[in-house]
């Protein structure tokens, strides 16, 4: 336990001796076995949708909707995946959601990186300003500019196409800039002072200094931008209107609306969505933990 | 708090050091709009612009086709009699305060558990924050079969626990927000992150004095770790609060606002309006109506938030 409990223990042995200090001893142990029954508890509820999701993809069809309703499926059918990545153009879907997910990433790597780097580094009337306007962008729910936005890419013609889905990346997401800025705020500035010195300009500060000190923060905006991007339904929804530039999302809308009893190909499908994000996940936990303490907010 | 002092210490330091007028000045500036012309640009096209063109448009008539017609307050008069507006105002606050307060609670609650320095803390960690990562429709599909009345995992542990007539959830008019309610904690792991990292900044001699003034365990919660963790918990109100309105697209998915209306909440109405009936003036007002709402419960809170949120710094006679 902690140190502040040792010293608790201390004071209490001194005060009153052996007989206080078994009690103690037992109503710890007591407290630790009520905090770890609620971890258990608490976890198995947390995983036990996915266990859930993952025994119906598995099921025959005639046990989807058996009752009562049962955890382990009789037989593994794991044709189910695939006969419900086939049923529709999955493989286009896929394609897709890969360009604008990429495209996504890399628009808001560099935009994001430049813009934050001006606000953590250079000095301006306005500045703050601006940046207070970055932070009020943070609060503004999608429904408040939703329709003009359609109206814009509508009047240039850009709706069903993916460019919808692209291009505001390549102008900064106030979330990835605010953590950005947060991470170059914390290199030391005589870095940049010496580099001044030597005669470098502030673009080779940018590149040369600070973006190879921040690979941890690009790498948590990278992956933030991509589990977001994966999961957007909102945007597709709005402006992609032919099949071959469905999403994965849209797709899996899509399939629902026509199978809704297919339940275990359903599932199926859905885990080989969420997949690409459940990888990222675990690979890098480490960065969604810093991302979320340099700013104290998660991603969105 | 202490970051952005020690933030403003250091900007300080480097003004000495680098002249704050004359040509090298200028230069910096001209390179500070430079850097941050993506943003700025993005801004006034993707957040300005709409949020005055919306403004405009709110007092038209306009279904895509032809031009809009100016009708002045009209869309506004219209407004405070829709029912449907008034239904989605009030499903959207009990989704946004039960899902906020639900969701804090929980949040908080695992990350004090964590925070006891059990074995298996990252362990535990990953298993509570995992399903906030994993959104979009692959989880509104998994919700949606298990809040099957019939064949659902909810009802059937529900029956094994000896509950004879287990809710029909998301086809019950009194269910269905309780379940969206229900579904959306199981996303709270991403402010136990939040939370975790800060009461892991708690400074341990906190504590230490604590006890040798005599105080037990509830003590040092309510002296201590409340009043410490409270502006990362108000700050997580307000966002969290701003994101539940986003949660729109999910019940969109899940059951477009129904059974008789017991889930249309605000987003999925004004979607309904602009992308469904094209009555773009109509969203258009909606948006500025909930922009407003949005700015007001912001104001509202930050000013409720004086009251009981503790901000380290403020406190006159600190002796450390």
């Amino acid at each position: 336990m902690s140190t502040s409990d040792q010293t608790v223990n201390a004071v209490a042995q001194i005060d009153t001796g052996a007989r206080s200090k078994r009690r103690k001893r037992n109503s710890e142990l007591l407290q630790r076995i009520f905090i770890y029954g609620l971890l258990l508890a608490g976890s198995i509820t947390f995983i036990l949708p996915f266990l859930w999701m993952l025994s119906t993809s598995l099921k025959p069809s005639q046990e989807v909707f058996t009752y009562p309703p049962n955890l382990i499926p009789s037989r593994i059918v794991w044709q189910n995946y695939i006969d419900g990545w086939t049923i529709l153009p999955f493989n286009t879907f896929l394609k897709n959601s890969l360009i604008v997910t990429i495209a996504n990433v890399v628009g808001n790597l560099l935009s994001c990186s430049v813009v934050a780097f001006g606000f953590a580094r250079l000095r301006a009337r306005g500045r703050e300003f601006l940046f207070v306007l970055v932070l009020a962008t943070l609060m503004i729910p999608r429904e408040v500019t939703i329709v003009p936005t359609f109206l814009l890419f509508s009047k240039t013609g850009l709706v069903n196409t993916l460019w919808p889905l692209i291009l505001p990346a390549w102008f900064g997401y106030p979330f990835f800039i605010f953590l950005l800025r947060q991470f170059f705020m914390s290199i030391p500035r005589d870095l940049d002072e010496a580099a001044r010195m030597d005669g470098a300009s502030i673009w080779q500060i940018f590149t040369r200094i600070i973006l190879p000190l921040s690979r941890p923060a690009l790498a948590t905006v990278a992956i933030f931008a991509f589990i977001g991007n994966w999961n957007n339904l909102l945007d597709p929804l709005i402006y992609i209107r032919s099949q071959e530039l469905y999403t994965l999302a849209l797709g899996l809308n899509l399939f629902r609306g026509q199978n809704f009893t297919a339940y275990n190909q359903l599932m199926a499908v859905s885990i080989l969505t969420i997949m690409p994000v459940l990888v990222v996940f675990f690979v890098a936990q480490k960065l969604f933990v810093q991302g979320v303490a340099l700013t104290g907010m998660g991603g969105r | 708090m202490l970051q952005q002092e020690a933030n403003t210490a250091q900007i300080g330091q480097v003004a000495r050091v680098r002249p704050r007028f004359g040509p090298q000045a200028r230069h910096e500036e001209r390179m500070f709009y430079l850097f941050i012309s993506p943003w700025l640009i993005g801004f006034i096209l993707f957040w300005a612009g709409p949020i005055i063109a919306s403004f405009v448009l709110s007092f038209t008539n306009w279904n895509l086709l032809g031009d809009p017609q100016w009708v002045g307050f009209a869309n506004y008069t219209k407004m405070s009699t829709d029912k449907f507006f008034a239904i989605a105002l009030v499903n959207t606050l009990y989704y946004g305060i039960g899902s906020v307060i639900l969701g804090v609670a929980v949040a908080f609650m695992l990350a004090l558990l964590l925070n006891q320095k059990v074995y298996g803390q990252a362990m535990f960690r990953t298993v509570f924050y995992l399903p906030s990562v994993v959104s979009g429709i692959a989880v509104a599909l998994l919700w949606l079969n298990i809040f099957n009345p019939d064949f659902g995992l909810l009802n059937q542990l529900l029956r094994n626990l000896g509950v004879e007539n287990p809710p029909g959830w998301l086809v019950s008019p009194q269910w269905a927000m309780p379940a969206l309610i229900i579904m959306s904690v199981w996303g709270a792991g991403g402010s136990m992150v939040i939370y975790l990292a800060g009461l892991q900044s708690i400074p341990e001699h906190l504590y230490e004095a604590a006890a040798i003034d005599g105080a037990g365990r509830w003590t040092k919660f309510w002296v201590i770790t409340v009043p410490m963790m409270s502006p990362v918990i108000f700050f997580n109100l307000i966002t969290g609060f701003i994101g539940s309105l986003q949660a729109f697209v999910q019940i969109l998915v899940m059951t477009d606002g129904g059974p008789a209306n017991a889930t249309l909440v605000y987003g999925l109405y004004l979607y309904r309006n602009a992308f469904r009936l094209f009555q773009m003036g109509y969203a258009s007002a909606l948006s500025w109506a909930l922009f407003i709402v949005i700015i007001t419960i912001t104001v509202i809170q930050f000013a409720l938030a004086k009251r009981w949120v503790y901000y380290e710094g403020e406190v006159p006679g600190r002796t450390s």
